[in-house]
């Protein structure tokens, strides 16, 4: 196979994360020759959506990620002529830190597993989180790339003669049917052999029909795409105004979130927001009704009533809703679900500006003003991808880049060198920041996201559909801290397997996200165990399996903070803590403007039957899904990916 | 570059589109009049089915094509075999939805189904529902697909329980929704059916009160929709009162029997009879409006022959039955006496009909506070102080008087553009507390022994309902303003009363306000059933 491309294009894009996929859609669409290249093996960088066992091994790739020294550097040192310069590029991703995976789900495997008599079956909260030490201290020192890992039932003192056996049993197990997973856990047996078991069920309990073992989540994990980053669509966002005017749309598929969720008092209830919402609830009292509707009602063109709030811009959102004669409880609805806005920074004008964004959005797609894409928010960039390659756009995942070359006389970048020594020539070169070496870098501050992903059995606020796309956010304890942005996906939106919920936490970082994240898990969930006596536990769902990690949050970084890049390169910025998208498509937009600042960005795309070729060129190629050129598929994420956006396609 | 994309220019489109467009108008005109040709020449074959389809399909809304295929499918019925036919109506169904996509809110295309579905022997009428709940899905408030679907319904006899759960659902998403409101107030009485002794239309108080709490919720999260005060009156006034028979009055020197009921009716008509009873046995006799018109008329009379007024008995009753609302009356004619009369007294009865007739004074009670609080809340919403009037004018119109002229004070402040109205109605209440507390008071209005009338110094305009009181005789008009009408609409039955008052005498008129309030009601289709003309004034003696 010939892996070389073309040499000449407009721009390269690096990184395939949403806001380069935006602008390549862009710059394609207005006719020009765009390389898109992404050294990972899927799409969408940290915007990535993963099966399972994809997940399972992004996270071993971080694990390895942390092993590989920096390699020579001097491979393209002759590539470049006298005249030039070269700006290496970084290797290895490091964005993603402190990942933490525990376990809950039952590990049998059919019974197949001897039954270990003195197995700790009901462990508490405090042992199932038992850390792990990794392996070397080497590893420890380095600290980013750390990779802790726990299995649920981890007795502080097993019984060492049954130990190796067991271990080896199931290791065997996972070799045979899951090789990603197999080296994965190797790993975390090698260093801790002494303490790891795997969880085993007494057969003499057998299992119950319905619950949900980790073999199952392991057999029906491309079921799952589990976000990397949790966002939601507001339906008068700018990126569905994108989607449409771009008509990219077409390519993916969304469902509107059913329910905005408070947590109030140690209970979740659900928030009525929509007119619908506060006529059919039960909890509210009429007068209450007319209250919230009143107090939204105004809050929709509050502009144009400036007495009501004139009195108030110096007070805090919260101490303005106290004026209101709403009832605590209606109050903590409008601040933290509806404004989405904490109790202390907040100002009255910031929360009515946040609370009409909020109704506008009402009732344009349903009840509630968010839209979620089906099989995940990593649909998205690669749908832009698709409008991109369809209008001529090269794509290359695994294509590691080396360097940029740039002309030492005008400053401006002239190639790249990509990872097989090519010299790849463009006007313009847009990169992700998580490809800049940390030289470029050297004075930039990052802020960091937390994050968990849980797979749960049941919703935190069940009710007679199980399918349910729900948003909550709890409030911080202490106040300062950070509101804790949960979203629950349920398995029509095609991100997790049936009779699961996909939960996700976000909130930005001030210490790891475990310690983070894990006080708000606790109150929503509880571990899942074999006999569970405690009723009021009962009620809350049961976490089968938990993953924190720490993404950096890049997105406050501004461009004059990088040392020694050329004008002509343009930074992306990974993900925001935000909920909406508005932060990658404002920077996609505004790029664009700075380098084309004539063009239109991402017009709709002209009528089919509008459309012709210049016949006085060559064989002209015909439009569609066969143009777009992906080279060097063999991973099999690489084609997961393709697959799935294949699928939107032809609906 | 190869491969590079041109796109039509404006104008290229804009000619492509205006061919298209002369094409398919050329297609549409002699469609039509292939159509017609074939009509007239009686050829209802077919093909008249495939042109007018082309046609129709681009716009439904062409009757006489509907009718067109009517014609020709009741032909086909004859002529084809039953599988041909299943075929046929199979298509028919077909294309009637593709024509409801293109406009589903076409009279002929849903009157068609109706004619189709009704036809069928065996119609899937399960089928039907569906597409009903499908169209309401996109649009709730298709009035035409909610006719359609209370019609199969019918059809089906789709329990009431199942429909009212459909209305339901819709209201859960969406409360302003007239035809839902209005489809449970007519599956309500249906699902609960009261005892024959209560009026019809009444709901269990436990039924009652949980629609109430629906439609509370529904004003108090917008009470500015129109669709939940609606439905809050009729939960409130749904059940008319009974029709009554205020008034009886005999006459021995005209040989005359004068009968006045509670709102106008037509006497004679086929089973809604008024039969005399003379002394307990039945008496033939010709009825009659005061005006001699046969219409609705709050006064009926009718003529008495001599044997029923001879002086040979102490006494004669007279007895009259309305059959249709099975209201009685009876009066007694002593021996000597010229006359006999038997009337209600406001004590008695409800003189004035109320907008809202629930019988439990403590549902109105409690509604009124609920509406109350939200007033509190919502000063200046006038569904809201509309509410408030009346159910304080169903609970006590006295005790309420002044908090009533305070809030038609607001009322007309936020609402002037129905300030006319709510002066008629105001005035109406007026005039009626006026007789009340008179009645109350055991004052009579009127002398009625002098058959006169003082009605100088009044706004008096017209004089239409002084034709229901035949026993006038004399009538002032002083210092009102005048407006004529002919003299002879006038008080023709009881000969000629003797305007006793200054020139200009006004040759017609009318008891202005309550009257002028009627005339409005029917303008203002939200007030259902205004209240016509007081009853004590239409007689005395």
């Amino acid at each position: 196979m010939d892996n070389r491309l073309p040499t000449e294009f407009d721009v390269v894009v690096i990184g395939t994360g949403l806001p380069e996929s935006i602008l390549a859609a862009a710059c394609s669409r207005s006719g020009q020759r765009v390389l898109h290249l992404d050294s990972r093996s899927y799409y969408g960088g940290n915007w990535a959506s993963f099966s399972f066992s994809g997940l399972l091994s992004w996270l071993k790739e971080y694990q390895q990620n942390s092993d590989i020294g920096e390699e020579s550097t001097a491979a393209w040192q002759d590539m470049i002529h006298e005249t030039e310069e070269g700006i290496t590029l970084r290797k290895k991703d490091e964005t993603i830190q402190h990942t933490e995976v525990f376990c809950y789900a039952s590990q049998d495997v059919d019974g197949n597993i001897e039954e270990t008599d003195d197995l700790q079956k009901n462990p508490s909260w405090v042992a199932s989180s038992t850390l792990i030490k990794p392996l070397d201290s080497a590893c420890l020192s380095e600290e980013m790339h750390s990779l802790y890992v726990s299995s649920y039932e981890v007795p502080a003192k097993g019984t060492p003669e049954n130990n190796g056996e067991v271990t080896d049993i199931a290791e065997t197990l996972v070799k045979e049917e899951y090789c990603g997973y197999k080296t994965y856990k190797h790993r975390v047996s090698d260093g801790a052999k002494d303490e790891i078991k795997p969880i085993l069920e007494d057969n003499s309990d057998p299992p119950k029909g319905n619950r949900i073992t980790y073999s199952q989540i392991v057999e029906e994990g491309r079921r799952f795409n589990i976000d990397l980053v949790s966002k939601l669509l507001y339906s008068q966002g700018l990126l569905i105004d994108l989607l449409i005017k771009s008509n990219v749309s077409r390519y993916a598929e969304f469902k509107n979130v059913t329910r905005i969720l408070a947590f109030r008092e140690g209970k979740v209830e659900q928030v009525p927001c929509s007119r619908a919402d506060v006529f059919n609830s039960k909890e509210l009292t009429v007068v209450e009704k007319r209250m919230l509707m009143k107090f939204l009602t105004f809050c929709l063109d509050y502009e144009q009533h400036p007495d009501e709030y004139r009195a108030f811009t110096q007070c805090s959102f919260s101490e303005y809703l106290k004026t209101k004669k709403l009832t605590p409880s209606l109050q903590h609805f409008v601040l933290h679900s509806i404004a989405m806005m904490s109790e202390s920074s907040c100002t009255t004008i910031e929360g009515l500006k946040a609370t009409k964004n909020f109704l506008q959005c009402l009732g344009k797609f349903g009840n509630t003003p968010f839209l979620f894409p089906l099989y995940g928010q990593g649909e998205i960039p690669q749908c832009f991808c698709r409008m991109c390659a369809v209008f001529g756009g090269i794509y290359c995942l695994r294509h590691k880049v080396q360097c940029l070359v740039v002309d030492k006389e005008s400053g401006r970048c002239k190639a790249i060198i990509d990872h097989l020594g090519q010299r790849i020539n463009a006007k313009y070169f847009i990169v992700e920041d998580s490809y800049l070496s940390e030289e470029t870098c050297s004075n930039v501050q990052y802020e960091q996201i937390s994050r968990a992903v849980l797979i749960t059995d049941q919703s935190i606020l069940k009710t007679d559909s199980d399918q349910q796309i729900s948003i909550l956010i709890v409030p911080p304890v202490e106040p300062g801290a950070c509101a804790v942005r949960v979203t629950e996906l349920c398995s029509s939106t095609m991100t997790c397997m049936k009779d699961t919920c996909l939960v996700h936490l976000t909130c930005s970082s001030s210490k790891t996200a475990r310690e983070d994240l894990e006080s708000v898990v606790k109150k929503l969930f509880t571990p899942y165990a074999e006999t569970e006596i405690d009723k009021e536990e009962l009620a809350k769902p049961r976490l089968l399996w938990a993953l924190y990690f720490n993404m950096r949050d890049s997105s406050g970084v501004s461009r004059s903070s990088y040392n020694g890049l050329p004008s002509n390169v343009y930074v992306c910025t990974g993900p925001d803590c935000g909920l909406g998208n508005e932060h990658a498509v404002k920077q996609a937009e505004t790029l664009f403007k700075e380098i084309f600042p004539s063009e239109e960005f991402c017009p709709p795309p002209p009528n089919p039957e509008d459309v012709f070729f210049d016949g006085d060129d060559k064989q002209p190629e015909p439009l569609g899904a066969n143009t777009i050129i992906i080279a060097q598929l063999e991973s099999s994420e690489g084609s997961k990916n393709l697959e799935s956006s294949e699928k939107h396609l032809q609906n | 570059m190869h491969g590079r994309l041109k796109v039509k220019t404006s104008e290229e489109q804009a000619e492509a589109k205006r061919l298209e467009r002369e094409q398919k108008l050329k297609l549409y005109q002699s469609a039509t009049q292939t159509v017609f040709q074939k009509r007239q020449a009686g050829e209802l074959d077919e093909s008249v089915l495939e042109l007018t389809s082309q046609i129709l399909g681009a716009n439904p809304d062409f009757a006489t094509l509907w009718n067109c295929r009517r014609e020709v499918l009741q032909r086909l019925e004859v002529q084809k075999s039953p599988e041909e036919l299943a075929a046929l109506v199979k298509a028919e169904l077909g294309f009637l939805e593709s024509c409801l996509r293109v406009n589903p809110k076409s009279y002929g295309t849903w009157h068609h189904r109706c004619w189709l579905l009704g036809r069928l022997p065996e119609a899937n009428w399960a089928r039907e529902l569906e597409l009903c709940a499908r169209f309401l899905e996109v649009d709730e408030r298709n009035f035409h697909c909610w006719d359609y679907r209370r019609f199969v319904a019918a059809q089906a006899a789709v329990p009431p329980a199942e429909e009212l759960a459909f209305t339901d659902s819709l209201i859960t998403r969406n409360f302003s929704n007239y035809s839902s409101w209005h489809y449970r107030s007519c599956l309500l009485p249906q699902l609960h059916p009261q005892p024959d002794s209560g009026p019809q239309g009444r709901l269990p108080e436990d039924v009652l009160l949980k629609e109430l709490e629906l439609v509370q919720n529904a004003f108090f999260t917008d009470p500015n929709d129109q669709s939940a005060w609606f439905y809050h009156r009729w939960l409130l006034g749904r059940a008319d009162p009974q029709d009554a028979l205020h008034c009886l009055h005999v006459s021995r020197d005209e040989a005359c029997l004068t009968v006045s009921f509670s709102r106008p009716l037509l006497v004679g008509s086929r089973t809604e009879t008024l039969l005399l009873l003379v002394d307990e046995s039945p008496l033939a006799v010709a009825w009659r409006t005061p005006d001699g018109r046969n219409r609705p008329s709050h006064v009926w009379l009718c003529d008495l022959p001599a044997t029923s007024l001879n002086d040979q008995l102490p006494q004669h009753t007279f007895r009259v039955i309305w059959t249709a609302g099975g209201a009685q009356k009876e009066c007694v004619l002593l021996k000597g006496r010229q006359e006999g009369w038997c009337r209600d007294s406001a004590t008695d009865e409800q003189l004035f009909r109320c907008e809202l007739s629930v019988e439990k004074s403590t549902v109105l009670q409690s509604e009124l506070e609920s509406c109350k609080e939200l007033q509190e809340l919502e000063p200046e919403n006038k569904w809201c102080l509309l509410t408030i009037i009346l159910l304080m004018r169903a609970l006590d119109p006295l005790q309420y008087e002044k908090e009533t002229l305070q809030y038609f004070q607001t009322l007309k402040a936020v609402d002037p553009m129905r300030a006319a109205y709510l002066d008629d109605l105001r005035s109406k209440f007026l005039l009626e507390n006026s007789v009340l507390k008179m009645e109350y008071a055991e004052v009579r209005v009127l002398h009625l022994g002098h058959k006169v009338l003082q009605a100088n110094d009044n706004t008096i305009e017209s004089l239409d309902g002084v034709t229901n009181l035949p026993r006038l005789q004399e009538l002032f008009l002083c210092n009102n303003p005048a407006c004529s009408a002919p003299a002879s609409r006038l008080l023709p039955q009881a000969g000629p009363p003797q305007p006793a008052g200054q020139p200009p005498v006004p040759s017609s008129g009318h008891l202005g306000a309550s009257g002028r309030a009627a005339a409005f009601s029917s303008q203002q289709p939200h007030l259902r059933d205004s209240a016509p003309a007081p009853c004590p004034l239409t007689y005395w003696n």
